[in-house]
Formats: structure tokens, C-alpha cells, sequence
């Protein structure tokens, strides 16, 4: 939960500090976080191609895992994955 | 010195506008308001100003596009009346919420339906939870006027909220009348240069204008307008009294008139405010306590000033020229929320009148006074309809 009380916040809500949405933690959103079994992961990078929110740890062309700060859950990795290889599961389930 | 001219509300208002030559107007014409923004057009036309003039394709658009200038860093007027205000909703929150400081010209027209084009406030009523500051104009050289008192207001850095000058469709806006403009020189060092807030088009320091604000953001920034709001009555305050300085004509929040050993009192607003003190005139003639009061600014809705005008009353009719089926009318509950706060409150009326332009005369504020002379009348009474 934000802080800032209504007087500290510049007019209207204006941002005047370029480039402050990474600090914006969109993972908060998510209802589902992707998992990834790196035992049937080909490294074809078709996840970090696809995420719309640059989410896709990737390290010397190899897929290393996600964001999770920033994925908000969409599941397009896990769809478009050509190995199977991403699973959806349950956010606060074990 | 300036001279006394006859025009009509309208022109009033463009020429206000002309003096101040705003960067950009953006308007879509609708009766009763096309005086202005067609004489306005003139002027541009004309090369008597060197406002960016933007023809919309709806007052949605207008606004937006007043909107977006403003955030640019521009100095903007518009001006809409009834169906226009109406389909300016949704930019009129964020025109607010957005703290950009543009003056508009309502010409109060009634809502459809049924159609019809004659006064009343229901449009800028509605308009009232939006965020926009509202003034009423009386007569053509309150409407001058009240132009010139926008721009400061709107525009201080206290303040920074979109206003709406609201004058009575036909009755105002196209009625020919007796005024004094200001010289253009002292019409311009009044209202003084415009002083933009994080320009958009400063690429030095760029700034997001409107972005979006979830759960946690959302209440802190509506909060603000609470904050501007309240700094802007006593910003009223000062820029009418420097107004009243400049040209002899005193301008107040709320103004009473003969009010001070008056017993019974009748609220308005807009050009009927005129039709009240001369009704009370005629009374005071035959012996009636009565007075008048006539608020001109609506929002912020000046509380304490009715407070001090309604203590100690008998009994208080408020006019309302617009109607909430179901309730009391807007002016009626703001002036009830004020007496809440005397210990013995005066008896409080609500007359509805004037809708969609019908006449309101001397007589029946005769009566109504009568009315509440003698502990008769309703909560909430329609002055004049055939039920």
C-alpha cells in the first residue's frame, strides 16, 4: 500500500519522474504465477518472444526463469511454449 | 474612462475573451451559447487575436481538446450549454481531476426531454459533483465580469480547477443590455500573464499527464480537489475584492440585500436574483421584513456566508431553477446543509421554477414571500404548474 498523503502527491496525479513505472510492482496483480521444468525446457526462447511485460529471465540465451515482480500472469508463455514445459499454478496454493 | 455599450450576454463574453486572447479555444456551437464562440470566430477571422482556434466535432471533443491544450501549457476558454454540457460528462471529471484551469461559458439551457431550448440550470447542476468551480452571472455585466474573475481564479496556483461561468440562456445570453467593459489594457493586467504548470511540451522536464490510479492513489488524488476547493473561496474572495478595487462594482461570494433587520429571505441565483430584490423592494414599501440573497458563487458553496445571512431568520424560500425528482433541488440542500449549523434554524422552503424557460413574475414571488410570511407552503413546492 502506497504512502504519500493527498498533499505530497504532485497536481492531478502527474508522474514527473520519467521512467517510474519499474518501480510499479504489477506482479501484485497476479492470480496465477507460471513455473517453468527446466528438465524439458529446449531454451527456443518462444516464452521471452512472446511475454508482453518483458517478464522472461533470460541469460546467455538461456531461459532462466521469470520476473515475478513484474509478471502479471497472463499465461501466453505457458500457452505458446512448444515443449510443455510452463505450468500455471495457483498463487498462496502449495 | 470606458464607455457604456449595448450588447447582448454572449458578445459580452467574447469580447472578455477577446481582451484576454487566450492560446486555444475549442468549441462546438449550441444554443444558447453560439453567440460566443461565432463572434469569437470573428475575431480570430479577423486577426484580433492569435487564439488557436479548433472547430470540434462534438463538445466531447471540444473539451478534450481544451484539455489537452491546457496540459500543453496553453491558456484555454470554451464554452457549451444543456445537451453539450451533458455530452462533455465524462471530460468534465477529468478536466478536474487533472487540475487544468480552463474557463467555460455556460449559457444555462434546460436538459432534453422533453427538447426544449430555454433556460434553466439543470445543466450546470448536474455538472455541480464534478470538480469545476461554478459562478453565476446576473445581468450581461456580471456575465463581463464574472469572465474576468474566472480566469483568476481558476488560474491561481492554489486553486488550478476548471471553472464554469454560467449565465441564464436567452434571458442573459441574448438579451440586449447596458454595459461597461474594462479598457483592453486594464482587462489584460488584471487577468495577467498565464503561468503554465509542467507543460507538456517542456521537453526538459517531461510529466504524465492523467495517468492512471489504482485503490491505493485514486482517493488521495480526488482528495486534492478538496483541497483546491477550499483554497479557492478565499481566492474568490481576494480577486473580487481587487475587482471591486479596480472598477466600483463589489462582487461577494453571496450577496444579501436588505437582509440585516429582514425576517423572511429568498435565495437565488442567476437572473431572477434581479426579480427578487425588486420584489423586495415592493414589499419593504408596504412594512414586510423581507430581503434577498443572491448566490453567486456555487461551487465551492460559500456555507459560512449563508450561515451569517440566515441567522436569526423567520423563514427562507430558496429558488431552485432545476429539480431532483424524488427530492429537494440542489441550491435548496446546500442552503438547508448551511442552517444545519444555527442553533434554531429558520424554516426552509424549496421553490422550484423557471423550468425550460418559463416565465417567473414579480407576483408569484409576492406570494411566495406570502407563503412563508404565514408558516404556509411545502418542503419542496413547484411555483407555477399545472398539476
Amino acid at each position: 500500500m502506497a504512502d504519500e498523503g493527498s498533499s505530497s502527491l504532485p497536481l492531478g496525479g502527474m508522474i514527473i519522474e520519467p521512467g517510474n513505472s519499474r518501480r510499479y510492482r504489477t506482479g501484485e496483480w497476479r492470480s496465477q504465477r507460471p513455473e517453468v521444468d527446466k528438465e524439458k525446457c529446449t531454451n527456443c526462447l518462444t516464452c521471452w518472444i512472446y511475454c508482453p511485460d518483458n517478464s522472461v529471465l533470460v541469460e546467455n540465451e538461456k531461459m532462466m526463469g521469470f520476473k515475478y515482480s513484474h509478471c502479471k500472469g497472463c499465461g501466453i508463455c505457458a500457452n505458446q511454449c512448444p515443449a510443455k514445459a510452463i505450468t500455471m499454478r495457483e498463487e498462496g496454493v502449495e | 474612462m470606458s464607455k457604456p455599450i449595448a450588447v447582448n450576454g454572449d458578445t459580452a463574453i467574447a469580447m472578455a475573451w477577446k481582451q484576454i486572447n487566450p492560446d486555444v479555444v475549442a468549441a462546438y456551437p449550441i444554443t444558447p451559447q453560439t453567440i460566443i464562440v461565432e463572434a469569437y470566430s470573428d475575431y480570430v477571422a479577423d486577426g484580433l487575436v492569435d487564439t488557436e482556434y479548433i472547430c470540434a466535432e462534438s463538445e466531447h471533443s471540444a473539451l478534450s481538446i481544451c484539455v489537452g491544450s491546457s496540459a500543453a501549457g496553453a491558456r484555454v476558454a470554451t464554452a457549451t450549454a444543456s445537451a453539450g454540457l451533458a455530452f462533455m460528462w465524462e471530460m468534465l471529471y477529468v478536466s478536474a481531476s487533472m487540475r487544468t484551469p480552463i474557463v467555460m461559458a455556460v449559457a444555462n439551457r434546460t436538459l432534453s426531454g422533453p427538447i426544449n431550448i430555454h433556460c434553466d440550470h439543470s445543466d450546470a447542476m448536474g455538472a455541480r459533483d464534478s470538480g469545476w468551480l461554478q459562478i453565476f452571472g446576473e445581468n450581461v455585466q456580471e456575465a463581463y465580469d464574472n469572465t474576468l474573475m474566472a480566469f483568476r481564479i481558476a488560474e491561481n496556483m492554489k486553486v488550478r480547477l476548471p471553472i464554469m461561468t454560467c449565465l441564464d440562456g436567452f434571458i442573459i445570453t441574448h438579451a440586449l443590455e447596458r454595459f461597461e467593459p474594462l479598457e483592453d489594457e486594464k482587462a489584460k493586467a488584471f487577468v495577467g500573464p498565464y503561468q503554465p504548470v509542467r507543460p507538456l511540451l517542456d521537453v526538459k522536464s517531461p510529466t504524465t499527464y492523467g495517468p492512471i490510479a489504482m485503490p491505493e492513489y485514486y482517493y488521495e488524488i480526488k482528495y486534492q480537489l478538496v483541497t483546491a476547493m477550499a483554497n479557492a473561496m478565499d481566492v474568490a474572495r481576494q480577486v473580487m475584492a481587487e475587482y471591486g478595487e479596480l472598477t466600483g462594482r463589489r462582487y461577494d461570494l453571496v450577496e444579501g440585500y436588505r437582509t440585516e433587520d429582514a425576517e423572511y429571505l429568498m435565495v437565488a441565483m442567476g437572473s431572477t436574483a434581479g426579480t427578487v430584490r425588486f420584489v423586495v423592494d415592493q414589499l419593504r414599501a408596504e412594512g414586510k421584513k423581507v430581503g434577498a440573497v443572491k448566490v453567486r458563487l456555487f461551487r465551492p458553496f460559500p456555507t459560512e456566508d449563508l450561515v451569517a445571512l440566515l441567522r436569526g431568520k423567520k423563514a427562507v424560500a430558496v429558488l431552485d431553477r432545476a429539480m431532483s425528482p424524488g427530492t429537494g433541488a440542489p441550491l435548496y440542500m446546500d442552503v438547508v446543509e448551511a442552517a444545519s449549523r444555527i442553533g434554531s434554524p429558520p424554516r426552509i422552503s424549496n421553490y422550484i421554477y423557471g423550468l425550460g424557460g418559463r416565465d417567473i413574475m414579480p407576483e408569484q414571488l409576492s406570494s411566495v414571500f406570502g407563503e412563508i410570511i404565514e408558516g404556509r407552503g411545502e418542503r419542496v413546492n413547484y411555483l407555477g404548474v399545472r398539476k
